[in-house]
């Protein structure tokens, strides 16, 4: 035990001194560690001295290059190849142990420390701590197996010291220049941006200038950083990881959390040759899609409904209950069977009743779903569309949800997901949209784009005790630390459009960055936090951005109605379980302008729709729908379609109503709840709504994540998905405690008309001679031993 | 008789247009006692309607009608009138029919003994029978509601109406064609072949015997024409539509059942709460019912053909998949046909009786399960079933009647036990 102990205390110095070497080294260690059975000793130094005597003026790609790779074989390697070695490194380390006098190394790591701190200055300081903090954390997590390989790995390099000192020396020279590079490209965009707005103090985030960053990509963009955040950029050629949070008031009081982490990987999907090798795209998504052919994917989990009269557009819309839109690649042969076959792993990988998705809710839309990413096929029979409306969402959804980010929950922005406060929300939407982008503008090359959502809206009252006063701990109970260091970027924004001056709400700690974003067809102002600054944090180490109203008397928000340009509801109109009555209604509330929306529902085959009872109707004149795709259904098999592209008037109220039936099914049909009613999925509505200010065309251009995700082809508008409420329809119900009873019932009437006919068949009529009684017979009996005549 | 006839006519035609004119053809064309998924009007707008947008309306499971009709109705969309002129023909064929009776019945006169003279109809009660058919059919209100609800078993009724009547007249290629048309229409009419063909053969010889080589001929010659004229009609379906859709959509659909909105008849409920697994056997068993009867009746009445198109149509009615009330007028529309067996009939009090409540709570329970909500589906299940039960026992009574008459035709009216007291017939 005592040696055990010794062990444990002579790790912690160790790690004191990995953290003041910087991260270069605490992110090779490991794999030293697993590769040093193997390579032994010299490959530290062979992969450290390299980079030692690096021209700081020429500091590029090939650093972070090798970092990232480095990161990528730690990923995969610890997993596959760490058992084994580590078992040898045991023994190693136990033949070892005998020779070492634990307070030797104890006292070299702290003079080496005393060292550090007189180069350094105190902020820097501050996030060691932090780091120790960290490390300690890890520490108690990592099994003893573990802390033997790591402090193998020491000794190789108590033996390497001098070169890791010197090593130290030639990073803070870097880190110098890296600074002074920051300091004279911020300066530059000052002068751009701060040429507008001169009058504020407040700095814009330079967006027109996102084009340099992506020319700087090669360089880590946070040069600032302390060498204790890991130099996080992955190299250019393979993958990238962003996240983004954004945080916008609404005008009920309620708050409006979104979150978007984007993995974009250069990877060829539709290729010939595998890929194998995963860095930040999650490796079981990577194998669906490669296994499927799949060309874009699209999976959202809602629970609750976006209020669009009282929240405005969501940066992401999505039907309440599961939505699952997939585009195969057209080398695809039969593409139901990939279907069926892809819904059940993905109802494996999201823990959902994805696997409940059959032929009787898939429909293929004609129009309404064209691919996001790049490709223009037209052949929508690669196209697969189903919701499940009566889909529940929580944690377990969740879950697996984090798991397919680099960070998990562990770092960046992820920490805030945690599931008890997450789902004690009015509106939770959690979505993964893959597809495949441009690499450059002029699309020589595709990527695999990973977009994850996460979308939450804390209701004023329940989450807010009905004070308007919001931060990030209230909403999430937890604040925010670090951002993940393999993230290239990572931000929180603010929407403070309405509060330009500070006149509504203060936002503290205040953020001296601002930047607009065209969204929604709006330009909007937000505050942004830059998670990979160390400034973001200030002195508490922690951002718990806080927002809060000004006015007390104000916090009682009164019922704003939004007017938004383009909204729509839904409802089911008649009494009675006989038939009823869809009705549609589509808001066009632009003051001038008429614009075509298409409007896509599917209807389970028990509502038998009649389209011949469809009528459309805006401002009390028959309005015909100028495209009508229907799809009747079929019993047991596949469900109506029904799409239309409609020209919606200005200033107007359209209104699509059609009549239907309801069926009786059999008993083994219904739920379990059966008077509970049955879901009709979701109304989509896609439209290019007028724009008031100039989209953004570019779509090669760095944005905002939140801006970003419907393509935009023309200036003058922008695209727009607008899902209705989802349905909830009573059917008649048989009598579920009596199918014996009625089976018994009915045979014995046809067993009635069975007897009858069978009496009147074979019989036929006869004198009926009446057959003497019993009493007579006996008699005669008895007679008739005697031999007297009968009676 | 023709003064009579034409105000029959005028009073038919004018309940009908009186309440096409009222809200209440509404109402009743949404009854489920009077439409069908089969032969509802609803449904035929419905496939017209994806005709018009270039969708194949065997695409879906709304539209069950044959391509024939739907063309019919493509072409003359003066629909109202349509079902008038299926009324009309209706009538006027049911009113031949009786007068071939007529001929039939003086036949009979020849061999009866003389103590039954009272059994044989008077020639003016013969008199009066077509017009008596003629009234049981349009003022029957079932006829009514099923003609104002556009009902298109008004077709397949005045199809089965022309049938008859071509075969009374003798004409069998004419009967074939209407038989095939039937048969196209629904599967069911399938049986009545049996008793057109005995009814040509009779008129040929009596009594038939099979062992005649004319015998075979003839019923090959039947057979043919008939099984023809079906292919012809299918094929013509399928130029006309490009594809054989309409088959499963059609028969596949009358012989599987799928749709279990309620009816009057015995299946919805039945396979709403039947196991999946004994599914198939249970439908061969009911489907079977339809036409299990046809070979022992057949052998039982080979004298009475015309007893046996009636028996076999009110089978079909009881024992169909997708039952209505017009499909129930058919065979009651007949019943004046038989009133000599008046005197035989043993419960026909109780019968009317039964369905006249039956008719009554309908439309009752069918509003508290549905509307109400205070009732469930077994109200209305059991007065489907009790109205079927009193539909088996009219038919059955009917055929009752029928068989004894037949043995007093024979053995005559009063019979005398040996000791001379009065005798009970019993069945043995």
């Amino acid at each position: 035990m005592a040696a055990r102990r010794c062990l444990g205390l002579w790790f912690f110095l160790i790690t004191l001194c990995v953290v003041s070497t910087g991260a270069d080294v605490l992110h090779t260690t490991p794999v030293t560690g697993t590769e040093s059975s193997a390579a032994g000793t010299e490959t530290v130094v062979a992969r450290e001295l390299p980079e030692a005597p690096s021209d700081p003026g020429e500091h590029t790609a090939a650093e972070p290059t090798r970092e990232g790779e480095q990161n990528d074989r730690t990923r995969g390697g610890e997993q596959t190849l760490g058992q084994p070695t580590r078992e040898e490194e045991q023994e190693q380390e136990k033949t070892r142990e005998g020779e070492q006098t634990p307070a030797q190394p104890t006292r070299e790591e702290e003079e080496e420390e005393e060292e550090q701190e007189q180069t350094r200055g105190e902020e820097e300081f501050t996030r060691e701590e932090e780091e120790e903090e960290l490390t300690r954390e890890e520490e108690e997590l990592t099994t003893e197996e573990e802390e033997l390989t790591r402090e193998e790995e020491e000794q190789t390099r108590e033996e390497e010291e001098l070169t890791t000192e010197e090593e130290e020396l030639t990073t803070e020279e870097e880190e110098l220049t890296r600074e002074e590079e920051e300091q004279t490209r911020e300066e530059e965009e000052e002068q751009q941006t701060t040429a507008q707005q001169e009058e504020q103090t407040k700095r814009w985030e330079a967006t027109e200038l996102e084009e340099e960053h992506v020319h700087d990509a090669a360089v880590p963009p946070l040069a600032g950083d302390p060498p204790a955040a890991d130099p996080p950029s992955p190299p250019p050629s393979k993958d990238d990881f962003q996240e983004e949070l954004v945080i916008r008031p609404l005008h009920s009081g309620d708050i409006y959390a979104s979150f978007q982490f984007r993995t974009v990987w250069d990877a060829d999907f539709m290729g010939d040759q595998k890929v194998s090798h995963y860095r930040l795209f999650p490796k079981s998504l990577g194998q669906v899609i490669t296994k499927f052919s799949v060309r874009e994917l699209h999976i959202s989990f809602t629970q609750g409904y976006w209020r669009t009269m009282q929240w405005g557009q969501p940066y992401l819309p999505s039907p309440p209950g599961a939505e699952l839109w997939v585009w195969f690649q057209d080398t695809v042969t039969d593409v139901d069977g990939t279907w069926k076959e892809l819904t059940n792993v993905l109802s494996g990988i999201f823990c959902a009743s994805l696997n409940f998705i059959d032929s009787t809710n898939t429909v293929q839309p004609s129009a309404s779903f064209k691919p996001l990413g790049i490709g223009n096929v037209t052949d929508h029979s690669f196209l697969r569309y189903a919701t499940l409306p009566r889909e529940i969402v929580c944690t377990e959804n969740l879950t697996p949800w984090k798991k397919l980010l680099p960070c998990g929950s562990k770092a960046g922005l992820s920490v805030l997901l945690k599931s008890e406060k997450l789902f004690h929300s009015t509106f939770h939407s959690q979505a993964v949209h893959v597809r495949p982008v441009c690499q450059d503008p002029q699309c020589r090359t595709t990527s695999m784009e990973l977009r994850q959502t996460l979308n939450v809206v804390f209701d004023l009252h329940t989450s807010g005790q009905g004070k308007r006063e919001w931060s990030l701990f209230k909403m999430f109970s937890r604040t925010l630390t670090e951002a993940c260091p393999l993230a290239s970027s990572s931000k929180v924004y603010v929407d403070v459009t309405d509060n330009p001056q500070g006149e509504q709400f203060e936002l503290s700690p205040a953020t001296p960055l601002l930047t607009q974003a065209v969204v929604l067809g709006d330009r909007r102002t937000y505050s942004v936090y830059d998670l990979t600054q160390q400034a973001s944090f200030g002195s508490s180490r922690s951002l718990n951005m806080l927002l809060r109203w000004k006015n007390s008397h104000n916090n009682v928000v009164p019922p704003v109605m939004l007017r938004p340009l383009l909204h729509s509801e839904r409802y089911v109109a008649g009494y009675g379980l006989q038939a009823g009555e869809i009705h549609t209604l589509i808001y066009n509330h632009h003051p001038y302008r008429a614009f075509p929306v298409l409007l896509l529902s599917a209807v389970p085959w028990y509502l038998r729709l009649y389209i011949h009872t469809l009528t459309v109707s805006s401002k009390g004149k028959d309005n015909r729908p100028s495209y009508i795709h229907y799809q009747p259904s079929k019993d047991r098999e596949r469900p109506h379609l029904l799409e239309m592209l409609l020209q919606l008037p200005p200033n107007s109220v359209t209104e699509v109503t059609v009549e239907f039936e309801r069926a009786l099914l059999k008993w083994t049909e219904y739920t379990p709840d059966p008077n509970h009613g049955f879901y009709v999925g979701s109304s989509v509505i896609s439209a290019l709504v007028p724009s008031v200010v100039a989209m953004d065309t570019n779509s090669t251009l760095d944005r905002p994540l939140f801006s970003s995700f419907f393509p935009c082809k023309e200036e003058a508008s922008y695209f727009m998905r607008v899902y209705t409420e989802p349905l909830l329809v009573n059917l008649p119900t048989p009598d579920f405690s009596m199918p014996y009873n009625v089976i018994c019932l009915t045979c014995t009437v046809v067993a009635v008309g069975y007897g009858s006919l069978y009496n009147l068949l074979t019989r036929t009529f006869q004198v009926d001679e009446p057959s003497p009684g019993l009493a007579k017979r006996i008699a005669n009996v008895i007679r008739r031993f005697r031999g007297v005549p009968l009676l | 008789m023709a003064a009579p006839l034409a105000l029959l006519l005028i009073v038919a035609v004018t309940i009908r247009a009186a309440l096409f004119r009222t809200s209440l053809a509404n109402l009743i064309s949404e009854r489920v006692e009077v439409v069908s998924p089969l032969n509802a009007w609803k449904r035929v707008v419905e496939g017209l309607a994806l005709l018009d947008l270039d969708i194949s309306p065997y695409s879906g499971d709304v539209f069950h009608e044959t391509p024939m009709v739907i063309y019919l109705f493509h072409f003359l969309m003066d629909y109202a009138e349509i079902t008038f002129m299926g009324a009309g023909v209706k009538f006027s064929s049911l009113h031949l029919v009786s007068q071939f009776r007529k001929q039939k019945f003086a036949l009979e006169a020849d061999r009866i003994p003389m103590d039954c003279l009272e059994l044989i109809r008077s020639p003016t009660e013969m008199y009066y029978i077509p017009l008596k058919v003629a009234m049981f059919y349009l003022l029957n209100p079932f006829t009514i509601v099923s003609c104002v609800a556009k009902c298109t078993c008004g077709l397949n009724n005045a199809v089965i109406a022309l049938f008859i009547l071509s075969t009374m007249r003798g004409s069998a290629l004419l009967s074939a064609i209407f038989l095939a048309l039937a048969t196209y229409q629904s599967i069911y009419p399938l049986t009545l072949c049996v008793p057109a063909l005995l009814y040509l053969l009779q008129r040929l010889y009596i009594p038939v015997n099979v062992r005649r080589s004319s015998f075979w001929f003839y019923t090959l010659q039947y057979l043919f024409m008939f099984l023809g004229s079906l292919l012809v009609l299918i094929c013509l379906s399928f130029f006309l539509l490009g594809s054989w859709d309409f088959l499963p959509a059609v028969y596949g659909f009358i012989l599987s059942v799928p749709d279990l909105t309620p009816n009057i008849g015995l299946f919805w409920y039945f396979f709403a709460e039947m196991f999946d697994h004994f599914r198939l056997f249970f439908l061969c068993v009911f489907q079977i019912n339809v036409f299990f009867y046809t070979l022992p009746l057949s052998i039982k009445l080979k004298e009475h053909p015309v007893f046996l198109i009636f028996m076999q149509i009110a089978l079909i009615a009881i024992f169909k998949s997708y039952p209505t009330v017009g499909d129930l007028s058919l065979y009651m529309a007949f019943l004046p046909v038989w009133n000599h067996l008046y005197r035989f009939l043993r419960n026909i009090f109780l019968v009317s009786c039964v369905l006249l409540a039956c008719s009554a709570l309908f439309p009752v329970l069918w509003h508290l399960w549905i509307y109400a909500g205070s009732a469930n589906s077994n109200f209305y299940y059991a007065i489907t079933l009790l109205f079927s039960v009193a539909q088996i026992l009219l038919v059955s009574d009917y055929f009752y009647a029928f068989l004894r008459r037949e043995h007093h035709l024979t053995n005559g009216l009063y019979l005398k036990k040996k000791d001379g007291s009065e005798a009970t017939l019993v069945l043995k």
